[in-house]
């Protein structure tokens, strides 16, 4: 890149007779051979002075001590206009003046060169000139600054093009406001508003939304059968997006339909089991998990009758201050098979007593980066510590922990919590009663 | 509140003589604490020397930057009223730039007995003319600041961001960065100018109950001398000397006359 020292051999124009304490000769020129240059039709002077980019010496206050005629011409200056009488900021708009003193100067003088710049000239016009700047400070051999060297580059086009992509950002951040907006308001249609009152049952549900512009397929329900039974499910589709959000909604309305029906759990599920089947055959199939129970007041309590569809087990806390999962037989999951059944068992809520329901976004988090899931080792130690609660106090905890795992999280989350309010003390027997599996009770 | 770790928050650091009187320098607009370090270690000889970065510029903790309380220059009052309390900083001699001289008027107005003096570099009060008054920018101007911010970034993008912020366990990525004095993330050098130069704080000055010092360039493209010459006129008893320097930063331009200013009257007897 011969060629491309040759202009630093520049020395001297003479249109540059004026300040000779900042002629722009650079120690290049030493190194150049002088008759290299005499082989080149172009003259150092000629190239500097007409160059494809704007020339600019200034004093290190900016004050202009020398420009080429290429930006004379861009501005329509005449040389007598601006050397010694301008400094460099006059050359541009208000606010690119701002810039100037407080990004611009400082880093200057602090880094000795700044590259790449975009700014605005004010042509004698009036009109602006929109231009890439790179400024360096030359300096005496000793490193004391002598002065600025300016390059700068017409960069209209650019900046059209750089528009464009602002532009475009902007519309882009404003289609996905829109689309967040679209994917909350469909999330919380797939959501009960609020959870019924049921007397004797303090009842808690969290939802954590794991991506703001993606429908997960979680759900959860807890709703009135009749005066004395509700039913309630938790479950969790399989994808995301449109289609599982369809689904979602397809097997929300399914599920309290057959429990209308009939609201033994076994059959409930059974029933979504062939809908889905059916639903799905021309799709493509959709699959979920699912838990759905029945909720009886039973003495000073409730019996919840379940039936589960390849759902995570559902972890219950004691009074007495213990916490296990609580099996059922677990089915397949539902959508899978056309002839699958499901089979309920049923577990006593005592005074004291948590029972909570939860999808798997919450075992299958990554804790931290390297780390392994969460895990259902990891939960019981958690509900352990965690017992005795209230429904309340465990969904506030999970709703604790699921903030904590932060971007380990990368699944929806649903919880459904039920409690039986702690008695005041009585004499009434023990708290715990040994969950045992029993026959479908909601026939009876 | 006690949650707060400012000294990380803001970057603060501390320097200089341990038993000297306090003098904390606050940079303006634009780039960060760096901006000082050519008359840091002058004042050092004699004052206990406390810098820090504004959050979101500099090595701040960018995540601590909330849009409502950097929406008015009393959020980084606050802040630095903060720093003053963790440090337990007592008689500080506050030395503002550029819109930190505003912030160290707001403070010394809550907490008067903190500072003991205010050294006001290039301030201004109000940066948009009004009636009666000239601050040097239409609002139009200021307009096109902030847009010409959007395209200028000076090489920010969202991958190198942890770097510029300070990342603590890779200290070495930060240090050969080009523009990394100045950078920002565009979104909060984009709010940190709209409450910069959109701030009308002319009413405030005359509250001001601590001893002054205006210190204003020759040549100033944005604190011009009449700007100066009204804040010296509007605060009770402030003096205002004219550096023989050009530009908006004479502590990078002529630090030698700046640092001479500054220690005159921090190190002169308590007015």
């Amino acid at each position: 890149m011969t060629a491309g020292r040759d202009p630093a051999a520049g020395r001297d124009p003479a249109a540059d007779g004026r300040d000779p304490t900042t002629g722009v000769a650079g120690p290049a020129g030493r190194a150049s051979p002088p008759a290299f240059s005499e082989l080149l039709e172009d003259s150092a002077e000629d190239l500097y002075e007409n160059a494809p980019c704007g020339y600019l010496s200034t004093d290190l206050d900016g004050r202009i001590a020398r420009v080429n005629a290429t930006l004379l011409r861009w501005l329509g200056y005449a040389r007598e206009d601006l050397v010694g009488r301008r400094h460099f900021a006059d050359l541009l708009t208000a606010g690119g003046r701002i810039y100037h003193e407080t990004h611009f100067a400082p880093l200057l003088s602090m880094q000795g060169e700044v590259g790449g710049v975009a700014l605005d000239l004010r042509a004698s016009d009036g009109t602006r000139l929109p231009v890439l700047v790179t400024s360096a400070v030359k300096k005496s051999p000793a490193g004391e600054p002598l002065l600025i060297r300016t390059t700068i580059f017409d960069a209209r086009d650019r900046r059209a093009y750089e528009r464009e992509l602002l532009r475009a950002r902007q519309e882009s951040d404003r289609e996905r406001e829109r689309l967040r907006v679209l994917v909350t308001t469909l999330q919380h249609s797939l959501l009960p508003h609020a959870l019924p009152e049921v007397p004797g049952l303090e009842a808690a549900a969290y939802y954590h939304v794991a991506s703001p512009d993606e429908v997960s397929g979680d759900f959860y329900d807890l709703f009135p059968l009749s005066r004395s039974r509700w039913g309630l499910f938790l479950g969790d589709v399989c994808g995301k997006g449109a289609p599982a959000a369809a689904a979602t909604s397809l097997i929300r309305y399914t599920l309290r339909a057959a429990a209308a029906y009939d609201p033994a759990p076994g059959t409930a599920l059974t029933t979504l089991n062939t809908v889905l089947n059916e639903q799905y055959e021309r799709d493509g199939q959709s699959f979920c998990t699912a838990i759905f129970g029945l909720l009886v007041p039973d003495g000073d309590g409730f019996r919840l009758t379940f039936a589960n569809g390849g759902h995570p087990e559902p972890l219950l806390l004691r009074a007495d201050g213990t916490a296990s999962y609580q099996a059922a037989p677990r089915g397949l999951l539902i959508g899978v098979l056309a002839d699958t059944t499901y089979a309920a068992t049923s577990v006593w809520l005592r005074p004291g007593d948590t029972l909570v329901l939860y999808t798997d976004g919450l075992t299958e988090a990554r804790p931290g980066p390297g780390r392994g899931r969460y895990g259902d080792e990891a939960l019981l130690a958690f509900a352990r510590d965690l017992s005795p609660a209230t429904a309340t106090g465990t969904v506030a905890a999970l709703a604790a922990l699921l903030g904590k795992f932060s971007d380990g999280l990368t699944d929806d989350t649903a919880v459904l919590a039920l409690s039986v309010p702690a008695a005041a003390p009585r004499q009434d027997g023990p708290s715990t009663t040994p969950a045992g599996p029993e026959q479908d009770p909601s026939q009876a | 509140m006690g949650a707060i770790d400012v000294t990380r928050r803001n970057n603060v650091v501390v320097t200089g003589r341990a038993d000297g009187p306090v003098v904390m320098l606050a940079n303006g607009f634009g780039c960060d604490q760096t901006m000082w370090r050519l008359v840091v270690p002058g004042l050092a000889r004699d004052f206990r020397v406390v810098l820090f970065d504004h959050v979101g510029s500099g090595r701040s903790d960018v995540s601590a930057w909330q849009a409502g309380r950097y929406a008015t220059l009393d959020g980084y009052a606050d802040d630095i009223l903060q720093i003053c309390r963790e440090l337990e900083l007592e008689r500080v001699i506050f030395v503002g730039h550029s819109v930190s001289a505003m912030m160290g008027v707001l403070a010394a107005i809550a907490e008067p007995d903190r500072f003991s003096k205010l050294i006001l570099i290039g301030p201004s009060p109000s940066y948009i003319d009004s009636p009666g008054y000239r601050g040097g920018f239409s609002r139009a101007d200021i307009d096109e600041l902030l847009t010409s911010l959007d395209s200028n970034y000076l090489g920010w993008s969202a991958a190198m961001a942890p770097v510029i912020m300070g990342n603590p366990d890779r200290p070495e990525l930060g240090q050969e960065l080009a523009n990394s004095f100045c950078r920002a993330d565009p979104q909060i050098a984009q709010a940190f100018a709209r409450t910069t130069f959109l701030s009308d704080n002319r009413s405030d000055l005359a509250r001001v109950a601590v001893p002054t010092l205006v210190l204003q360039c020759s040549s100033d493209a944005i604190a011009p001398p009449e700007v100066g010459e009204f804040v010296r006129a509007q605060i009770p008893g402030a003096r205002l000397v004219t550096l023989p320097a050009t530009g908006h930063c004479p502590h990078l331009s002529a630090p030698d006359v700046t640092l001479a200013a500054i220690a005159s009257f921090a190190g002169g007897p308590p007015q």
